[in-house]
């Protein structure tokens, strides 16, 4: 079977008999099989999936009006919640739990017949850049099974970079879909803050998280947002905006001529810590789209070192609070020598959360406590708000701001340089900027590196201009 | 030991189940004394990937509130995270209002003694209950019952202003009307819809500063706010007698003994890490939005007491019981609608009606017979058909069973009509007055108090259907004619 990239190609074909679902899932399934070094999936739905894709085929036998997602086989992330399926976010903490409950975004994408097939590891609570902080092993890039996918979505970077799906749905809090992209060579895409509802994604950090999808095509996430997106009652941070055709928009980017103007952050493209063919990369591209026409201007962007631990701070007061319902009382994980209730939370906590999750509790419980708080939640609250204008008064003179998606190329396993949580932290400084303010940001790949790891650039929008980030997001890929 | 010397200084934390359908951020039945953990929803569960969203009839019931303690309203509303563990928190933090709280700067005047004073209202802010733990119960296990997880609260928070149990009594009191008035709670202290926890400090009269404040928490009924008081006050004098420092704590009230007891020693300093709760948007409040609300307050219970006693000329008593239960009032309002005669209403109402209400274990919320119903009755009395113990006794009980017929028409069939037939009276009265000769002479050596001796057996004879004023100058005419 040929690597599909495209969901139109796959309908086309389907339509035209030449495939079928079932020859489609029986497909992935046999490279998941060959994948299964790089530890992508903690659960495969193989018979379930089977199954619907025997229904599908009957339903496209028998003329029956197909969903807008059919001939989609995709892998969700472990923090997004699936009506009686199990769901841990990568944790001993949650073992054997199943979720009573769809997602919002499971349901919708469900409706217009997605074939789920399988749900992937992730950083633990989506709480790390490398996806070694799964209670169920690492996960290896498909590229290179010594190098890192990058995370927290790394096993979702991961099944769609070895072709075991064609998309799969990641969560981004601080780069978490477009960091494992860049590393895994596929197109990570982070929507508005609220443009897609939260309830059934697992809480890392409530005022930054944000579902978002890892495709080998800018369609597809386009396809996949205008399905997910919309009002929620469910979840009361969720826009009640309107849902472009964002899959529509992008038909006319091949023709469209439209000159657009393209700011960048010369702190961030000399910054020390970029990798300089990443840095030589993105330079050319500027260039190229300079010479395209675009307007591509430096724009002064004073935050740049502030970006990161404002970031740090605010994500970890939020997840040390979202994190207390895995307490042993209710569901879970529950310590078997606790002798009382204080022991039962300290216990089942402390054998059940791994290292770096206790690291960002026991930090966000620092930040809020009484004496800290001004000093640290309540200023960096105050710098996300400056961060939130400054950013946004960029837009008012530009459609985008370009940066590469990552200062590195996925790093190796265990690399010793970054056993310094503090360094892997300062890793997420271009990402993090786009859930600071709450806008829309897209990872495409960009270029391969010396050492044979592919690298992407990102892109970021005005909030709710996904429509215009995704058509540019295309033309980059072009 | 001078009790005299001393002022008791007293706050009031009264926490108001509000009365929604649902559960104040998830789609929950919200109702009391369902079976323990039905009416839980994987939300109030706090399962995983689950947010709250807010119930919007909240703001309404707690604008309500504030507007009828004259307090000023917030109009940017959010809710913080209270972080805590504890095993019938499902969240591990409690959502509330913490800096932003919806009401704020009120009062409510109160009257004790005859003497009216105004108590500060420093805030009234919303958020959610816990659920219950049972700890005696089960010799083994605590027990959890989370359908009350997620009600939704408002927690009214008073100035140090009550100097006294009586004062607290009345202030709680007034403040359970109040709420009852506005149909948003039932306020039942025993099913635990209204709490109730007590600050208390003693000073020497005059002092300038407080004494160190006790928290006094289980207090479940209305007398044992105080009770609670009462000993809490004395057993803080008898320290300071002593010459011992009152120490800060939280006490639970012991209804059995009347007593408190230490709860936790030295409060330990509790950091909830408040912060703003990042999964609900801020609520607004508008200026139309209150005014709305404003429009439709219903007449509170000391508006309505007024009303009754400045205008309708009721004594103070009546209409403080009258006003007492927001259905009685509504029920006497709409009597009155079809009769002047208030007195007669207020006599049915505090007499028959409420002997039968208790003695049913009934309320006049549904009470079988309409307010017209009743005048109805007092119409027929006032007429002369019918007397007021024959209509108390016989035809009340008879009509509520049939409360389609008319009074008059039950009355007939079940002849309890008064006689003013000439006849029918002239013969009771010549039998009564043949069954008694001894008191006949009496009444003629000059006992002319017979009289009424004579209409009570008249009265007896005739099964009460004797029209009393023919009857008296029937029988004054007989015993003439006697004579």
């Amino acid at each position: 079977m040929q690597h599909y990239k495209n969901l139109k190609v796959i309908q086309r074909d389907l339509a035209a008999a030449k495939i079928t679902c079932a020859g489609l899932v029986d497909f992935y399934l046999s490279n998941i099989a060959q994948s299964q070094e790089t530890n992508a999936y903690l659960e495969v739905f193989e018979e379930e999936a089977r199954q619907k894709a025997k229904e599908l085929d009957q339903k496209i036998a028998n003329g029956e009006k197909l969903g807008r997602l059919h001939g989609m086989v995709i892998a969700i992330k472990d923090v997004i919640c699936y009506k009686n399926h199990k769901i841990s976010a990568s944790s001993n903490i949650l073992s054997n739990f199943e979720s009573l409950f769809s997602s919002t975004a499971v349901e919708r994408i469900l409706l217009e017949d997605a074939i789920i097939i399988g749900r992937t590891s992730c950083d633990e609570f989506a709480m790390g850049s490398t996806n070694e902080n799964s209670a169920f092993g690492v996960v290896r890039n498909f590229d290179n099974l010594d190098k890192v996918p990058g995370g927290s979505s790394g096993g979702s970077a991961v099944a769609v970079q070895a072709n075991t799906c064609l998309a799969a749905l990641g969560s981004d809090t601080g780069g978490s879909v477009r960091q494992p992209a860049s590393f895994c060579n596929v197109i990570g895409f982070k929507p508005t803050y609220g443009r897609i509802s939260r309830h059934g994604l697992i809480a890392y950090a409530s005022s930054f998280d944000q579902i978002g999808t890892l495709t080998q095509s800018v369609e597809d996430a386009a396809l996949l947002l205008e399905i997910m997106a919309g009002k929620d009652d469910f979840d009361g941070t969720n826009s009640s905006k309107s849902v472009p055709k964002y899959s529509e928009a992008l038909q006319e980017v091949s023709s469209d001529k439209e000159k657009k103007r393209i700011a960048y952050f010369k702190e961030a493209l000399e910054n020390e810590g970029l990798d300089a063919e990443i840095q030589q990369k993105t330079k050319e591209l500027l260039a190229k789209l300079q010479s395209e026409g675009h307007t591509v201007e430096a724009v002064s962007f004073p935050y740049l070192d502030y970006l990161v631990p404002t970031y740090y701070i605010l994500t970890t007061a939020e997840a040390s609070s979202n994190l207390s319902r895995y307490d042993g009382i209710h569901y879970g994980h529950r310590s078997k020598d606790a002798k009382n209730m204080e022991a039962t939370y300290r216990n089942s906590r402390t054998e059940a959360f791994g290292e770096e999750v206790k690291r960002r509790i026991m930090l966000g419980t620092f930040v809020l406590s009484s004496g800290y708080y001004d000093a640290y939640y309540s200023k960096a609250q105050k710098v996300r708000r400056l961060i939130h204008d400054y950013t946004r008064n960029i837009f008012k003179n530009f459609d985008f701001i370009l940066t590469p998606t990552t200062p590195t190329p996925a790093f190796d396993i265990g690399d010793k340089e970054y056993q310094d949580p503090v360094s892997m932290y300062l890793a997420d400084i271009y990402t993090v900027q786009a859930n600071l303010v709450g806008i829309p940001a897209v990872s495409v790949p960009l270029s391969h590196h010396s050492n044979g790891m592919s690298f992407g650039v990102q892109l970021m929008a005005d909030k709710f201009e996904e429509s215009e980030l995704l058509k540019f997001g295309k033309k980059l890929t072009l | 030991m001078d009790i005299s010397k001393y002022e008791t200084v007293i706050g009031l934390e009264i926490h108001v189940q509000l009365q929604t359908n649902s559960k104040i951020f998830a789609p929950d039945t919200n109702s009391f004394g369902a079976e323990p953990n039905t009416n839980i929803s994987y939300i109030t569960l706090g399962h995983p990937g689950t947010l709250p969203f807010a119930n919007e009839r909240i703001m309404e019931y707690a604008v309500k509130i504030g507007l009828a303690t004259n307090c000023k309203i917030e109009r940017h509303n959010r809710f913080a995270r209270k972080n805590y563990f504890y095993a019938d928190l499902p969240k591990g933090y409690q959502i509330t209002q913490n800096l932003t709280p919806i009401c704020y700067d009120g009062y409510l005047p109160i009257e004790v003694n005859g003497e009216v004073k105004k108590i500060g209202i420093t805030r009234i802010h919303l958020e959610e209950d816990a659920g219950k733990s049972t700890h005696d119960q089960d010799p083994n296990y605590s027990l959890i019952d989370l359908n009350r997880a997620g009600t939704p609260l408002v927690e009214i928070v008073s100035e140090p202003d009550i100097r006294s149990a009586d004062e607290a009594y009345q202030y709680v009191s007034d403040m359970r009307r109040i709420v009852r008035y506005l149909g948003i709670s039932d306020a039942d202290m025993e099913k635990g819809n209204l709490r109730c926890d007590v600050n208390i400090s003693v000073m020497l009269k005059g002092a300038k500063e407080y004494g160190e404040r006790v928290e006094v928490k289980n207090i479940n009924s209305l007398r044992n706010v105080k009770r609670a008081i009462e000993f809490e006050t004395k057993r803080q004098i008898k320290l300071v007698e002593k010459g011992v420092q009152v120490e800060r704590q939280t006490r639970s009230f012991d209804a059995s003994n009347g007593t408190t007891f230490s709860l936790r020693d030295k409060e330990l300093a509790h950091d909830y890490r408040y912060f703003p709760e990042p999964d609900l948007p801020q609520m607004y409040v508008s200026e139309e939005y209150i005014a709305a609300i404003e429009a439709e307050m219903p007449t509170l219970p000391k508006a309505l007491q007024d009303e009754f006693t400045q205008k309708l000329g009721l004594s103070a008593y009546d209409a403080g019981v009258l006003t007492d239960e927001k259905e009685m009032a509504a029920y006497f309002c709409e009597a009155i609608k079809h009769t002047d005669d208030y007195k007669a209403v207020v006599n049915w109402l505090m007499g028959p009606v409420k002997e039968y209400l208790n003695k049913n274990n009934a309320d006049i919320g549904n009470f079988a017979l309409l307010p017209k119903q009743l005048v109805e009755l007092i119409h027929l009395i006032k007429d002369g058909q019918l007397s007021f113990s024959v209509a108390a006794q016989k035809l009340l009980p008879e009509w509520i069973e049939q409360p389609q017929m008319s009074a008059l028409n039950l009355a007939k069939s079940l002849n309890l009509l008064m006689e003013s037939d000439d006849d029918f009276i002239e013969e009771v009265i010549e039998r009564v007055l043949q069954q008694f000769p001894d008191k006949v002479k009496a009444y003629q050596k000059g006992r002319k108090g017979m009289t009424g001796f004579f209409m009570g057996q008249i009265m007896k004879a005739s099964k009460g259907k004797a029209d009393p004023k023919l009857t008296n100058k029937l029988l004054a005419k007989k015993l003439k004619e006697v004579n």
